[in-house]
C-alpha cells in the first residue's frame, strides 16, 4: 500500500514538474508550484518526515505561491515566448547536470538502510540519549533547538538577512522606508462581504493554531519555523481581504521590522547568557539546576525567537511586495 | 481494507484534478484544480495517518486546510485586481 | 460498541469515496467552468464530511485524533463553500461566461445581467 502511494505521488510529482516547464502564463505556473509543494509534502508524510512535511506544507505550498502571486500581480501575467536562436549552451548543460546528479544518487545508500552515513554518525547518539538528556518526545525538536542550536541560529540569520535584502532592494533611494506601505484610503469597488465575514471568523483560530504549533513543537510536529509561517499567513489573509492600509494599521510595518530583529536577538542573547556564566555558547544548563528543566526552558526561548523572526520577516516581505503591487496599480 | 480503498480513490481523484490543472483551459480551472487537489491532499493525509497508525499527521492535514483556503483567496484578489488590464486566459 | 461503529465507519468512507468519484468525473467531463465548479464544489463538501466522519468513527486509544479531525471538518465546512464562492465570483468578474453543452459558445444571457 505504501509502495503504491509512493509510486503514484512520485509520478504526479514528475508530471507536475514537466507541466511547470511547458505551461505558459505565470498565474498557471504559480498554481502548479502550489500543487508541487503539496505533492512534496505528501511524499514527506509517507516517508515519516513529519516536521519536514509540516514546513513544506506551510512554506512550499502556502506562503511562497502567495509571494509569487503578488510578484505576478506586480509584473504582469504573460510570459513572452522565447525569441532568437536556440539556447544551445543551456540545452547541453542541463542534461549534463541532470546526468551527473543521477550518477550521484547511485552512490547513495537505499532508503532506510541501517548503514547509511546519516545513521552511523551522530544520529544514534541523539536518538538514544535525547530522552534522558532533553526529555522531550520529539527528537527533531531536540536536535534542532538543542544539539544543533548553533546551526539553527545560522538558519534564522539567513531568514533575517533575506528580509533585510528584500527591504533594501524594494526601497527606492531618497525615500526612506518606501518599502513600507503608504497609508492611502482604501477604495474597494467590490467589497467581499462573504469572504470578509468567514475569514474574520477563521483568523483567530488560525492564530490560535499557530500558537499551538509554536508551543507544541516539543511534543509533536511543529515549532518556531512552522508557527511563524502560519502566523504570517493569517496576517496575509487579512491583508488580502481588507486591503494593505487596513492591515498596516493593525500590524504596524515599523513594529514588524523591529520584531524581525528582536527574534534573532532573543536567540543570540540566549547563547551569550550562557557565555556570561562561563559556559559554552548556547549551553542551556545555566537556566535551571536540573539539566532537563534547563533544556526545556532553553528550547522554549529559542523556538520563540525563531517564531518571532520567521513571522515578522514573512510579513515584512509581504508588505514590501504588496506595496510594489499597489504602487504599480495607481 | 476500506481505508486502503479510500486512499486509492483519493489518489485517483488527485490524478483527475491534476489532469484538469494541466489542461486548463482558463486560469480559473487551474485554480479550481489546485483547490480540489489541496482538499484531497488533506483527506489523503488524514486517511494515511489512520492507515499507517500515526495520528501525528493530522496536524499537517490541518495546516493544509488552512493554506488551501488562503491560496484561493490570494488568487481571487490578484486576478480581480489585474483583470482590468488583461483577459481571463492564461 | 465497535460492532456498530465499524460498519458505520465503513459505510461513511464508502459513500464518501463514491461521491468523490462522481465529483471527479464531473470535473473532468463537464463543458464549462461553472458546471465543473458545481460538480466538485457540491460533492466535495459532503464527501469530505463523510470521509472525516468515517475516520472519526475508527477506533483509537485517545480522543485527540478525533478532536483534530473535528477541527479539520469544521474548517473545511467553513472554507470550502467560501472558496467555491470566491472562485465563481472571480471567474464571473474576469469575464468567464457559461458555455453551451459542447463548451464551444457562450450561452446568451437574459437581458439585465452583466
Amino acid at each position: 500500500m505504501e509502495l503504491l502511494v509512493n509510486i503514484v505521488l512520485l509520478i504526479l510529482l514528475v508530471a507536475t514538474a514537466g507541466a511547470l516547464v511547458v505551461v505558459r502564463g505565470l498565474l498557471a505556473s504559480t498554481m502548479l508550484t502550489s500543487v508541487y509543494g503539496l505533492l512534496c509534502a505528501s511524499f514527506f508524510v509517507t516517508m515519516d518526515a513529519v516536521d519536514v512535511a509540516f514546513t513544506e506544507a506551510a512554506v512550499g505550498a502556502g506562503v511562497s505561491p502567495l509571494l509569487l502571486l503578488l510578484t505576478v500581480a506586480a509584473i504582469g501575467r504573460g510570459e513572452p515566448r522565447p525569441v532568437g536562436a536556440l539556447p544551445v549552451l543551456a540545452i547541453v548543460l542541463v542534461p549534463v547536470t541532470a546526468a551527473l546528479l543521477i550518477i550521484g544518487t547511485l552512490d547513495m545508500p537505499p532508503f532506510g538502510s541501517p548503514d547509511a552515513p546519516a545513521h552511523t554518525h551522530v544520529a544514534p547518539r541523539y536518538l538514544q540519549l535525547s530522552g534522558e538528556e532533553i526529555g522531550i518526545p520529539n527528537v527533531v525538536t531536540s536536535v534542532l533547538a538543542s544539539y544543533r542550536a548553533f546551526d539553527t541560529l545560522g538558519e534564522v540569520l539567513v531568514i533575517f538577512t533575506a528580509g533585510v535584502a528584500v527591504l533594501l532592494i524594494l526601497a527606492t533611494p531618497g525615500q526612506r522606508g518606501s518599502a513600507r506601505p503608504r497609508y492611502v484610503p482604501d477604495n474597494h469597488r467590490d467589497p467581499h462581504t462573504i469572504l470578509q465575514i468567514v475569514s474574520r471568523i477563521l483568523i483567530p483560530f488560525i492564530l490560535l493554531f499557530a500558537l499551538y504549533v509554536q508551543f507544541h513543537g516539543e511534543y509533536g510536529p511543529g515549532g518556531g519555523f512552522q508557527a511563524g509561517v502560519i502566523f504570517a499567513s493569517a496576517i496575509i489573509l487579512y491583508g488580502l481581504l481588507y486591503g494593505l492600509p487596513t492591515v498596516c494599521r493593525v500590524v504596524r510595518p515599523a513594529v514588524v521590522e523591529w520584531l524581525s530583529a528582536v527574534g534573532v536577538l532573543i536567540f543570540g542573547i540566549t547563547g551569550v547568557f550562557a557565555m556570561l556564566s562561563g559556559r559554552p555558547f548556547l549551553d542551556y544548563s545555566v537556566f535551571a539546576d536540573d539539566p532537563v528543566t534547563a533544556q526545556h526552558i532553553g528550547i522554549l526561548v529559542v523556538e520563540l525567537g525563531v517564531g518571532i523572526t520567521v513571522a515578522s520577516v514573512i510579513t515584512v516581505i509581504y508588505y514590501a511586495f504588496a506595496n510594489q503591487f499597489e504602487t504599480a496599480e495607481s | 481494507m476500506i481505508l486502503a480503498l479510500t486512499v486509492i480513490v483519493l489518489l485517483l481523484v488527485m490524478v483527475v484534478a491534476l489532469l484538469r490543472a494541466f489542461a486548463g483551459p482558463n486560469v480559473f480551472d487551474r485554480v479550481l484544480a489546485a483547490n480540489l487537489f489541496g482538499t484531497k491532499t488533506v483527506l489523503l493525509i488524514a486517511t494515511i495517518s489512520y492507515l499507517f497508525g500515526s495520528p501525528d499527521f493530522l496536524d499537517i492535514a490541518l495546516v493544509y486546510a488552512l493554506i488551501n483556503y488562503i491560496s484561493v483567496i490570494g488568487v481571487l484578489r490578484i486576478t480581480e485586481l489585474r483583470n482590468e488590464q488583461q483577459g481571463a486566459d492564461g | 460498541m465497535s460492532a456498530i461503529l465499524e460498519p458505520l465507519s465503513s459505510v461513511c468512507l464508502l459513500l464518501g469515496s463514491f461521491l468523490l468519484l462522481t465529483g471527479a468525473l464531473g470535473f473532468l467531463r463537464f463543458a464549462d467552468f461553472y458546471a465543473r465548479l458545481h460538480a466538485c464544489g457540491v460533492t466535495e463538501t459532503l464527501a469530505t464530511a463523510l470521509i472525516i466522519l468515517g475516520l472519526m468513527l475508527q477506533a483509537t486509544d485517545s480522543a485527540l485524533p478525533q478532536f483534530k479531525l473535528l477541527l479539520i471538518l469544521l474548517f473545511v465546512l467553513f472554507s470550502s463553500p467560501t472558496a467555491s464562492h470566491a472562485l465563481a465570483k472571480a471567474a464571473w468578474n474576469a469575464g468567464v461566461r457559461p458555455r453551451d453543452r459542447r463548451g464551444r459558445r457562450d450561452i446568451a444571457l437574459p437581458p439585465g445581467d452583466r
